[in-house]
């Protein structure tokens, strides 16, 4: 009875408290599926633990001055072999779950690395991915190519380039339901791409080029923020990221473009 | 098959050692002096560490960096951490509760090399000096515990190289009674006493110790390649001259996965200690809980990669070291069920020491919850190094080991000195340090989830009111340290008197007088079978009633 109400009351948490910030990639509303569920087990096991133990603290405690011990049990198999096997096959769900989550999100993929992108790497160095790297599935279904972006971290600032147009720019501009594919180095020390809107983060690291892809999905602007330390103004590196309408888009990278001729 | 060797016969030694409080500053032999030299230098070093805490919870009431420089910022942050961590957290769990109720538990009258014994805690207080000190020489290190190169290299050398020399005599420290531990509690069990008659604490100690051994040589090879890449310019982890920064984070975390058990597996066995007593009750599933201490040693030492989701890192990779960390929930929750049990159905007595042992149940359930679910790669890659990180690993080291160190503190202190601690006073500390740590730490599980990353000392404005919240709950929690001191130097003069065993407890410590004499028992060591046979065993009468007035 009372587990029940404890197993009802935790998916209704996980179902009304949002605690994440808005969601403006195809991989948030993903991500935020597993959070619910995660949320829900997690606040079912805390609640019922701490629920036990503030239980026992008031039903047993004793009285004053009572020099009486407990009952002398020293173990139960079966109860032992209970709380053995009903977490196990809970991590098993949880790990098979987001497995899938994370194959949802693409990170079960061969990276995608362009043609094009390939002869800007150094040699034939390996490039790792991040979660998001190549098209998700969203993408695939609109047959549209991804949009490659190279970005440029150094102390303290995010740099991006675009080679299609040859543009340089400190702000991160997007076309909306359009998948980007962000090839990243560092210049000096480990750096890293956070968009909280969009869920994911990468880092950014020096002789190592990594990749992240996704496919913004809401109009607006969200902060770029570095998540790893790299010196004391580390607090203060920052961008933006404008996700616009595909026109829009159009019109910057018009307004920007030094080659506007190669192919539209 | 054990020999008991007769203590290596220290006695004549030992009484060429200064007397009084005297000894305390000594070069002593003795594991009980020993123990409290741990235990009060660590206190020491927590009220630093504590005060470089509560500087930074200044620094962020506001969303500017306006309390102190950004780099004085990432050196107060990198002093803080190192300082609770080497300094603090291991030299206390490990060093000295290890010292003092090991060689009681295996009923010895001292460790198995006394004198490694006292060079290894001798290595602690010039090493934190060093440490602490560089900060007025040219600046303290500043890339924080985790000292990742490039910015370990690129930032001024001077503080660094400290910093690298400090933590080697730490992790030497740390070694060097890794082995004492495991020798003890091998070799130097009286006879007939058998493995898995130990009180639980000594299989922590054992399964820590083993995680010692194994890891930290592997920290003080990384640290000592480090050095050469700063002051010999060689190319190790420096992408310049063709290294590569991502071996180091594995290196490094090969260690200091570890190192999380190493602080809090301890803390396991104290709890394991502590609850029983006050319960009046054997503790449940002993031997589910030798297995799982041992479970998670191994799965312990194949986790590291976890913190390294975000650097890019294979897929495969990412998967395996998934399923490893999220499957040490189960060892880890078998011990939690077991403590529950234990504490069912018991007769238990609400004093500080059991409420500091619950306390740490509750907040650590919270954070090994917040803990599985950042070893799913796609959860963590959203608040990997944000303040949800920030979140989880306190309420383990501060929620989990902290809380375990006071619980201690109550409950072996009447050992130690022979008087009471006032549990009015005791209660109070308790109350205020759990509502502090709440309020400090679980706001930050929102602010890492929204965006506020670690390590900056400035931040979005948006998050100003729950950083404040966060630091008057940091607020709080520097100020219960203040009844906690009163009560600990009150007692200590005008306490009442414990007698030999107030708590009416079962295991070796407490059937000697308090404080014990420097051979542990006047006489043979008892030969205690059943460490938890409350209920069954005819229980000693507290020898003086006063201990257990309400
Ligand atoms: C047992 C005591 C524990 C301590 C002292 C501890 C401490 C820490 C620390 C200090 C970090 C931050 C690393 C960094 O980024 O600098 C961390 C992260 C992490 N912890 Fe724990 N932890 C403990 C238990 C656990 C448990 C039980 C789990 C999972 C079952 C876990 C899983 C993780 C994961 C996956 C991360 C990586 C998160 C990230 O960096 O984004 N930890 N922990
Ligand atoms: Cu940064
Ligand atoms: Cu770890």
């Amino acid at each position: 009875m009372v587990s029940i109400c404890l197993i009802i009351g935790g998916i209704w948490i996980g179902n009304n408290v949002n605690l994440l910030p808005i969601v403006a990639s195809s991989n948030a509303p993903v991500y935020d599926e597993l959070f619910k569920v995660l949320f829900t087990i997690g606040t079912i096991l805390f609640v019922g633990m701490t629920g036990l133990v503030i239980y026992s603290l008031i039903k047993f405690r004793s009285k004053p001055g009572e020099l009486e011990d407990g009952i002398a049990i020293e173990g139960n198999l079966s109860l032992e072999i209970l709380w053995t096997a009903v977490p196990a096959i809970v991590i098993l769900f949880v790990g098979l779950y987001s497995y899938d989550i994370y194959d949802r999100m693409g990170g079960m993929q061969p990276l995608e690395v362009h043609h094009h992108e390939q002869h800007l790497m150094k040699g034939s160095e390996r490039i790792w991915g991040g979660i998001g790297s190549s098209s998700t599935i969203e993408a695939s279904n609109q047959f549209t190519a991804a949009l490659p972006i190279e970005l440029t971290a150094m102390q303290f600032a995010f740099i991006f380039h675009y080679p299609k147009g040859d543009i340089t720019s400190g702000e991160l501009h997007v076309p909306i339901d359009q998948p980007v594919n962000l090839t990243m180095e560092s210049k000096d020390v480990i750096h890293a791409f956070w968009v909280p809107e969009f869920r994911l983060k990468q880092d950014v690291i020096p002789g190592q080029p990594t990749i992240l892809s996704f496919t913004p999905t809401r109009i607006g602007r969200y902060p770029i923020i570095c998540a790893e330390l790299c010196g004391p103004y580390h607090g203060g590196m920052r961008a933006t990221v404008v996700v616009e309408k595909t026109e829009d888009y159009q019109q910057w990278f018009n307004q920007n473009a030094k080659l506007i001729d190669i192919e539209a | 098959m054990t020999i008991s060797i007769p203590p290596s016969n220290p006695e004549p030694l030992k009484s060429l050692q200064p007397k009084g409080w005297m000894r305390y500053l000594s070069f002593s032999l003795d594991h009980k002096v020993i123990g409290l030299q741990y235990m009060v230098c660590g206190f020491i070093f927590y009220l630093i560490g504590g005060a470089l805490a509560s500087a930074i919870r200044i620094e962020l009431t506001s969303p500017m960096s306006d309390f102190m420089a950004r780099d004085v910022y990432n050196q107060v942050l990198t002093l803080h951490g190192t300082i609770m961590i080497f300094l603090w957290i291991v030299p206390v769990v490990n060093g000295a509760f290890g010292n003092y109720l090991i060689p009681f538990y295996v009923g010895a009258r001292d460790m198995a090399f006394p004198r490694l014994n006292a060079v290894a805690f001798w290595l602690i207080p010039p090493a934190g000096l060093m440490l602490i000190s560089s900060y007025f020489i040219n600046g303290a290190a500043q890339s924080g515990w985790t000292a990742y190169p490039p910015l370990s290299i690129t930032t001024p050398a001077a503080g660094q190289i400290i910093w690298i020399i400090s933590v080697l005599l730490l992790g030497g420290s740390s070694i060097f009674g890794g082995i004492n531990f495991i020798a003890t509690i091998l070799k130097l069990r009286r006879p007939g006493l058998k493995l898995m008659q130990l009180p639980m604490y000594c299989w922590a100690m054992l399964g820590t110790s083993i995680l010692v051994v194994l890891s930290t040589p592997v920290l003080a090879g990384t640290l000592i390649l480090l050095s050469f890449d700063i002051v010999a310019h060689t190319g190790f982890f420096n992408p310049e001259l063709g290294g590569n920064v991502i071996v180091y984070q594995h290196l490094f975390w090969f260690y200091s996965h570890p190192a999380v058990y190493i602080m809090v597996l301890p803390a396991f066995g104290l709890v394991s200690e502590i609850l029983p007593v006050h319960c009046r009750k054997p503790l449940f599933g002993y031997t589910t809980m030798v297995y799982s201490i041992m479970g998670i040693v191994f799965l312990g030492l194949i986790v590291w990669a976890h913190h390294m989701f975000t650097s890019g890192t294979p897929p495969w990779m990412r998967l395996f070291f998934t399923i490893a960390t999220a499957f040490i929930a189960v060892p880890t929750g078998i011990k939690f069920f077991n403590w529950v049990a234990t504490l069912w159905g018991g007769r238990i007595s609400l004093n500080t020491a059991i409420l500091f042992s619950c306390g740490f149940i509750v907040n650590f359930v919270l954070g090994g919850i917040t803990g599985v679910a950042l070893a799913q790669v796609p959860f963590d890659v959203h608040v990997h190094d944000t303040y949800f990180v920030v979140a989880h690993f306190h309420y383990i080291v501060y929620g989990g080991s902290v809380f375990v160190i006071f619980s201690s503190i109550y409950h072996w202190f009447p050992k130690a000195t022979g008087k009471m601690l006032n549990e009015n006073l005791g209660r109070f500390h308790f109350l205020i340090t759990f509502i502090g740590f709440n309020l400090c730490f679980a706001p930050q599980h929102w602010l890492g989830l929204n965006g506020m990353p670690r390590r900056v000392a400035e931040y979005d404005p948006q998050f100003t009111f729950v950083n404040q919240i966060s630091s008057a709950g940091a607020l709080l929690m520097a100020l219960s340290t203040l009844p906690f001191l009163w009560n600990v130097f009150h007692s200590l003069f005008k306490g009442d008197e414990a007698g030999d065993n107030p708590w009416r407890g079962l295991t070796p410590e407490w059937l000697t007088s308090s404080p014990p004499p420097v051979e542990n028992w006047n006489g043979e060591a008892p030969l205690v079978t059943e460490p938890y046979g409350y209920g069954k065993t005819k229980v000693p009468e507290p020898l003086n009633q006063i201990g257990t007035k309400d």
